[in-house]
């Protein structure tokens, strides 16, 4: 390109003409994927390259790289200059996305340059998920591989509609048309359901440059456009005049009284000043007042553009919000139906709390159901009760508070989540939504006339749940039903719920792998919210292993009525007592998932009481218990005075 | 009919929305200022960010007390015309240890000056997220960088586990102690700098235009005598020669350019022609292999 500007300007001899044609130059976003070694790098490279976008320096030190890292003999080792981390080229591979840049005559580009092993798929998903088009690398000698499959599914999943199927290394085997046209039939048999608008095949050989800018003299059964013939003239806008109109408020912009301006991207669609709009959420209309830029308000706003707008009346709209048309409103909902691209080692489980983020909203989410897994290979709909890393699926979430959305077909910003761990704020996943479920529509809360207030009167208490968590043979039982005998005999109404009790009818359906026990303490803080809200006070003796499912036990109560009480005893002790026996099982593989033996117990970090037993007799702990309690006027004075009702 | 946004457009929203993203989740944000011609940028898109009301972030300039006499003359100009809070931070730990480029090499000068005191100043504000300028045309440990990329407790980056970063949806979830680095010009490359400034009409630091400036050549770069803390070496000749800078830091570190554009139509017609990086007058990026990425690692921006 530096050569083509360089020889430019001599003729055109001004720079404001040549800037002038770079203004007019539309943007093209796209990606190489594939599987290992299908030369996507090198591509990259290549391009790079043919475009005149690598400098002196950089090719000097290209050059001394290659003699140290490179796998290419004598040749420049193109994939040096995108694998930009020390561990990529010490190990020739990919791990990250590279973004570079390079223009063309009638182009602007960035390309996200992904890595093709299976476990780094959330890295290729990043650069995915902002590409209009994907280069899909195959080999020559390889044809279509896992890989190929698994990015191809997730760029249709992510909303990309258009394919380069780049069939490299032709030259390895001897530019035959009969291999490229046997790789070409299987990828269209596999891709026809993904849905792409356009699935363009090109044979190549990145390292020689063979139909990348130039056209190879070796494939004359050839007739296509070459790579970049292709690139600079693929036409992805989407008629976006047709789109409804979407606002995600990002920020309230309220510098003094007199201004209140909600600031964001247009999504889709476009506004003007005067216009109506409607608060999604809410339902509330008002009109366009103001469209505030610096530099002077505007008259109208379209899609991509980042302005603030100030509306005719004082509408309730905080971040989170979608300003939308009043024709054609999104849903807002707090069930849907998405599919998901799992990022994490930790699989994902039903039941599981997750904080649920779409561009500008958030809210607590758990998967209520996973539908299937997506079989990579077939397309087949599997039966699953995680999803693994890397694993595509399809499920319904539900979600604390509703939120304002689009189908993801219909609107990639609207439409897209991701998903965060509570404890690490790990991204985990990335959803697209499908559609909305109606049920949060059909089922009402239904207003009820006697309160929890007033049935916690009539049993003159407050309820609360006291949440006992240990290893098994802790002595969590014991020392929950001693308090609840002490308390019941004291007159307050208590209920225990014990885990293996539970497990015999409610939960007799359940297992003991982690997804199940996620959905073990699920349904037990359920109905011990259930008994709170009846008045009680619940005594919970589970062993619930894991600090996400006490979380969201503990954030499915009021505030203060959730108590967690650790019964720390350590794991010598308890496998010394082994009341029922499970330990020497345990520990002769007998039984599997067997909490502290081999699947893990996430002590409390903050319990409200720590119990510490060793040395310690049940009677004393109690002791302890019902002093807290007492403190906190939970139990109250007529329960001091020793009465009973 | 829509009109349709150009390139320049699409860079500019985007950045303003990541200005914005920051500002609603983030508890205390700061804006890293190093006062070149892409923190002029940044500063810019700051102001139109929040427009009409002022960044609601302070700006803090890590001191070397090595930056060109013009760069700091033109920081104070900056802040006092547009009315920013400015935090000036200096590693004093590594002035009274007089620490400085020419007895301490390069690295360790960058280190101790740039990179600790950054860590310094981050740790004694407590800022949870910091906007820098960096772009991903530089280098290509940058070309890896997220936009919104995290940093442990300890500022370093751990670029083998970076958070996947899906579409415009960010993660700005932090523990206390835990920071992220935010860089709403990634996608911009040098040529879309000069242009936006063009087009901005954007004030940047005078030593970006070609001037008569007293140089000496040294290690096969142009170094400018800014101050006589500089001593010649034998052999070596201070001239005046008319030059230029592409990029600006420390100026024992930084090399200048012959050239004679005068004016900004001058500097986007020389850099069509260039046939070297910008990063190519650093000194510090020449350093050893991998020079940046290891920098980063240890809470270098």
């Amino acid at each position: 390109m530096r050569h083509n500007l360089a020889e430019k300007l001599v003729v055109s001899e001004t720079v404001d003409e040549y800037l002038a044609a770079q203004e007019k130059k539309s943007l093209l976003r796209f990606l190489t994927c594939g599987s290992v070694d299908d030369g996507k790098s090198t591509l990259i490279g290549r391009l790079l390259s043919d475009a005149k976008q690598i400098f002196e320096d950089q090719l000097s030190a290209l050059e001394r790289d290659s003699r140290k890292h490179g796998t290419t003999g004598e040749d420049i080792d193109f994939a040096l200059l995108v694998d930009g981390l020390e561990a990529e080229r010490e190990q020739g591979i990919t791990i990250d996305v590279a973004y570079r840049f390079f223009a063309t005559s009638k182009r602007k580009f960035i390309v996200a340059d992904t890595p093709g092993h299976e476990q780094y798929t959330r890295n290729m998903a990043t650069g995915a998920s902002t590409a209009d088009l994907a280069i899909v690398l195959v080999d020559a000698r390889q044809g279509v591989l896992r890989q190929t499959r698994r990015h191809s599914i997730i760029a249709s999943l992510l909303g990309i509609r258009h394919i380069v199927l780049a069939v490299n290394k032709i030259d390895l085997v001897g530019f035959d048309r009969a291999v490229f046209e046997r790789i070409v039939g299987e990828y269209s048999r596999f891709a026809q359901d993904l849905g792409f608008a356009s699935v363009t095949a090109i044979p190549m050989s990145a390292r020689y440059g063979d139909n990348v800018s130039r056209r190879s003299d070796e494939t004359g059964w050839y007739s296509g456009p070459t790579l970049i013939e292709h690139l600079e003239t693929v036409d992805i806008d989407e008629d976006a005049s047709g789109r409804p109109f979407r606002f995600p408020v990002q920020y309230v912009n309220r510098p003094n009284l007199d201004f209140r301006g909600f600031a964001g991207t247009v999504a889709s669609g476009a506004v003007a000043r005067g216009d109506e709009i409607v608060v999604a959420k809410s339902g509330k209309a008002s009109r366009v007042r103001r469209i505030v830029a610096h530099g002077g308000d505007l008259e109208r706003a379209v899609e991509g553009q980042a302005v603030t707008l100030v509306l005719e009346d004082e509408v309730e709209v905080s971040r989170g919000n979608l300003l939308v048309s009043p024709a054609t409103r999104p849903q807002v909902a707090d069930q849907f139906a998405a599919n998901i691209v799992w990022f994490d080692e930790k699989a994902l489980l039903p039941g599981r709390s997750y904080i649920l983020r779409t561009e500008t909203d958030q809210a607590s989410a758990t998967v209520t159901e996973l539908k299937y897994r997506l079989d990579i290979n077939d397309f087949a709909h599997a039966a699953a009760k995680s999803l693994e890393m890397n694993e595509v699926g399809f499920c319904t979430i539900s979600t604390q508070s509703p939120i304002a959305f689009d189908p993801f077909a219909e609107n990639r910003a609207t439409g897209a989540f991701i998903l965060i761990d509570r404890l690490t704020n790990a991204t985990v996943g990335a959803g697209m939504i499908r559609h909305g479920l109606r049920r949060a529509d059909n089922i009402h809360w239904h207003s009820l006339d006697v309160t929890k207030q007033a049935r916690a009167a009539a049993k003159q208490q407050k309820p609360t749940v006291l949440w006992f968590t240990g290893l098994s043979g802790s002595g969590k039982s014991t020392i929950a039903n001693l308090l609840e005998r002490k308390l019941h005999a004291g007159g307050r109404h208590t209920y225990l719920l014990d885990g293996d009790n539970i497990r015999h009818g409610l939960n007799r359906d359940l297992g003991f792998s982690e997804a199940d026990r996620v959905e073990n303490i699920r349904r037990v803080a359920e109905v011990a919210r259930l008994m709170a809200d009846a008045g009680l006070i619940v005594l919970v003796s589970f062993i619930s292993p894991f600090r996400a499912e006490r979380r969201v036990a503990r954030e499915l109560m009021s505030p203060g009525e959730f108590v967690e009480v650790f019964v720390d005893t350590p794991f010598e002790e308890c496998a010394r007592r082994d009341p029922k026996g499970l330990y020497a099982r345990a520990l002769n593989g007998e039984i599997k998932n067997f909490t502290g033996v081999d699947s893990p117990y996430e002590a409390p970090e903050k319990p409200e009481i720590h119990l510490a037993t060793l040395g310690r007799t049940p009677e004393e702990m109690v002791d302890v218990l019902e002093g807290w309690l007492r403190e906190r006027e939970i139990a109250d004075q007529h329960y001091d005075e020793g009465g009973g009702i | 009919m829509l009109a349709r946004l150009t390139h320049l457009d699409r860079l500019e929203a985007e950045a303003i929305h990541i200005f914005r993203e920051v500002a609603a989740t983030f508890s205390k944000p700061v804006m890293l200022y190093s006062i070149g011609k892409d923190s002029s940028v940044l500063l810019h898109l700051a102001m139109k960010a929040f427009y009409p009301a002022k960044p609601p972030f302070p700006f803090l300039h890590v001191d070397t007390t090595w930056k060109f006499r013009e760069m700091i003359a033109f920081r104070d100009e900056m802040a006092q015309k547009l009315g920013f809070e400015l935090l000036v931070h200096v590693n004093e730990d590594g002035v009274r240890d007089g620490i400085n480029p020419f007895d301490h090499g390069s690295n360790t000068h960058t280190h101790v000056m740039k990179t600790v005191g950054l860590r310094q100043a981050l740790d004694k504000y407590g800022f949870d997220a910091a906007f820098g300028g960096a772009r991903r045309d530089e280098e290509k440990a940058r070309a890896k960088e997220r936009i919104f990329s995290f940093r442990n407790a300890s500022h370093a980056w751990d670029p083998k586990n970076q958070r996947p970063e899906m579409w415009k949806i960010f993660n700005t979830r932090v523990a206390p102690g835990e920071s992220i680095r935010v860089f709403p010009l990634s996608n911009w490359t040098e040529l879309d700098i000069w242009q936006y400034i063009l087009q901005e009409n954007i004030p940047i630091v005078p030593l970006y235009f070609a001037k008569e400036r007293p140089v000496v050549e040294r290690d096969g770069m142009l170094v400018m005598r800014d101050d006589d803390r500089m001593k010649l070496k034998p052999g070596e000749v201070l001239e005046n020669r008319r030059v230029r800078f592409r990029t600006l830091g420390c100026y024992p570190l930084t090399g200048a350019i012959e050239s004679d554009a005068t004016d900004l139509n001058g500097i986007v017609s020389e850099m069509l022609v260039a046939r070297t990086s910008e990063r190519q007058g650093r000194l510090i990026d020449r350093d050893e292999a991998g020079s940046m990425e290891k920098k980063k690692r240890e809470g270098y921006f």
